[in-house]
């Protein structure tokens, strides 16, 4: 069966390290061909790593607050690039303010993600996502 | 011990005497090239000229050299066009490797090449073709697509396949489907190197596979590929492009002007500290950068891909001959003429004798238009040095003002040097390029901040590229005493 290549960094001006040095680690772990972008990641960066690593997903990290903008016509920018089935995952702190998680979702969905995580996830339950999604 | 330098230009044919022992460059004399007739008979011309000026400055006739080099960019030099996925990435990591072969870049694709890109291709008469894309594992429909067109493509070239290493097999069958007549001669002697024949366009198919360039997203792996490309020039462009007849005289093969020039400057640059250099053509403007290059400050972050230590970018609409017509399109005109307190009227006259006369130019008889081919020249140092340079944007992070930086930091680059005709001759090198340097107009450019100036005023540096593979401590010296500070 094909590896599932997963493109994954923090996007915007978030230099949050650790998180990402985590997932990264528990992703390979779990047999996933991951492509890390670190932290600091634009739009521009996702797509075109995505494009070249032929990914099936891209998972987006952001902690400090201000996702919610950065992560604004990322599907967009995939549907252009001609990435069209490719899966989108958000994780962290993803909004500013005192918002309900299920209105959080509901804005990332809305934008185009497929599923949506709050802070203090599991990595096992982003694992088992991404296996039932892609049939593993 | 005295050694024979020879460059094989498009114009001249320049040799270049060093003796060894003494330490010193002895004599220099220079040639038409004689491409299409024989390249021997101005090789034969320039010697006989150098053996006249040894024998009257240093009283030694009939002089006979224990070593002979050359490189050559003659025949239009090494054409290159090369091709990736993203122009960010891939495709400029296939241009990165083509530029530091010594390669001269028609141009650089990237996606799916369409039908008149190949006609274009095809038109463009290049004698290798780059293909990449993809990291391995990664997208291969693109490349694919891309091999399959220029598998199409007629005319006497190479096809060398860097990409994702998944296309090979699929590549590698489309040429086997193409030439299953009969595979030429070598195809078991090499196993990455196989030689096809195309019974629809009655010619070879040459095809190499080598590494990716980019194996692994950000990493870049260019080596091979130079290697690759080395190989193709030794064992089929040399002769294709009639230079066998001089390959036959030398001692060691014959290798790409601009690959010479550039372990020239690399060698230069482990001595003296970092360094940039320009080349500027009739045809191209070279430039070369020796430095890390890496984000200065821990709040510097790094994006994009990762450039080379040395670096070469060649920019074919930046030249000021052949090409002038392109680099002028860049320039806005009227700003131009102020700035550099021009005629008017003359520059216009200059802009159509250029277009007149293109490479063959006696531009000694044009004394009233230098000011403005020097112009001309220091815009084409400022746009190509723009290119080259990376960029360092401010960004605002929780944590404060933070940096992210694309491309190379030469801001604390020491050197910056002028070689070629267009620098060398003229009045005012220094003017020329200083347009180099760092101007508040500049921004977030990444342009060297306080280099030193330096003049290769006998424009020796392709022939100190061929010594450096016999004594390089003694190239790093000819330079050294030769290079004069403007």
């Amino acid at each position: 069966m094909k590896q599932v290549t997963l493109v994954m960094g923090v996007v915007g001006a978030d230099v949050h390290a650790v998180g990402n040095k985590i997932l990264n680690f528990v992703f390979t772990e779990a047999g996933f061909k991951v492509v890390n972008l670190g932290v600091m990641v634009t739009q521009k960066e996702f797509v075109e790593a995505a494009i070249e690593a032929a990914a099936d997903a891209i998972i987006v990290s952001s902690l400090y607050g201000h996702g919610e903008i950065d992560c604004k016509g990322l599907r967009d920018k995939c549907d252009e690039a001609g990435l069209k089935n490719i899966k989108l995952y958000a994780g962290g702190n993803l909004v500013i303010g005192k918002v309900s998680f299920e209105e959080v979702e509901a804005r990332y969905k809305e934008m185009g993600f497929d599923r949506v995580y709050p802070p203090g996830t599991d990595p096992k339950t982003a694992i088992e996502h991404i296996k039932q999604d892609f049939g593993m | 011990m005295k050694v024979l330098l020879c460059d094989v230009g498009s114009t001249y044919t320049k040799l270049t005497a060093v003796d060894i022992k003494a330490s010193k460059i002895i004599g220099i004399a220079k040639s038409y090239t004689t491409i299409e007739e024989d390249v021997t008979i101005g090789y034969n011309k320039a010697l006989k000229l150098l053996e006249e000026k040894i024998a009257g400055n240093y009283g030694i006739f009939n002089i006979k050299f224990s070593k002979k080099l050359c490189a050559s960019s003659a025949a239009g030099g090494l054409k290159i066009v090369s091709s990736g996925l993203v122009p960010d990435l891939t495709a400029k990591a296939s241009r990165l490797a083509a530029a530091s072969a010594g390669g001269k870049i028609i141009k650089t694709y990237s996606y799916e090449l369409t039908e008149s890109d190949a006609r274009a291709i095809e038109a463009s008469k290049p004698d290798i073709i780059l293909l990449s894309g993809g990291i391995d594992g990664g997208n291969k429909d693109v490349l694919l697509h891309n091999a399959t067109l220029v598998s199409k493509i007629s005319g006497n070239f190479h096809t060398i396949i860097a990409g994702n290493k998944s296309a090979k097999d699929d590549i590698s069958n489309i040429f086997e489907a193409l030439n299953k007549e009969s595979p030429i001669d070598d195809m078991e002697s090499h196993r990455f190197d196989r030689q096809f024949k195309s019974p629809k366009n009655k010619i070879a198919k040459n095809i190499v596979f080598t590494e990716n360039v980019m194996p692994e997203f950000g990493v870049l792996n260019i080596e091979p590929v130079k290697e690759v490309i080395r190989n193709i020039f030794i064992k089929n462009i040399i002769a294709a492009k009639g230079l066998n007849n001089i390959q036959k005289i030398m001692d060691m093969e014959i290798i790409p002007t601009p690959l010479a020039v550039l372990e020239a400057f690399e060698i230069l640059g482990q001595s003296i500290g970092e360094l940039m250099a320009y080349d500027l053509g009739g045809a191209t403007t070279d430039v070369y950068s020796i430095a890390d290059g890496n984000p200065k400050g821990e709040d510097c972050f790094m994006n994009g891909l990762p450039e080379p230590y040395s670096k070469r970018t060649v920019e074919g609409d930046l030249g000021m001959r052949y090409s002038m017509e392109a680099l002028l399109e860049q320039i806005n005109v009227p700003n131009f003429i102020k700035e550099y307190s021009l005629d008017e009227a003359d520059y216009y006259e200059w802009v159509n004798i250029c277009k007149e006369y293109k490479g063959n130019l006696p531009i000694a008889r044009f004394e009233k238009y230098h000011p403005i081919d020097e112009a001309i020249a220091a815009e084409a140092v400022k746009i190509s040095t723009n290119r080259h340079v990376g960029v360092k944007k401010k960004v605002m992070t929780l944590a404060g003002e933070a940096f992210l930086q694309e491309g190379k930091d030469l801001t604390g680059v020491k050197y910056l040097i002028g070689s070629g005709g267009a620098i060398v001759n003229s009045k005012n090198p220094k003017k020329i390029l200083q347009n180099a340097i760092y101007t508040p107009a500049d921004l977030e450019l990444l342009k060297p901040l306080k280099p030193k100036i330096l003049l290769d005023k006998q424009n020796c540096i392709c022939a100190m590229g061929l010594l450096s593979r016999i004594d390089s401590k003694l190239a790093v010296k000819l330079m050294k005493e030769n290079f004069k500070e403007v």
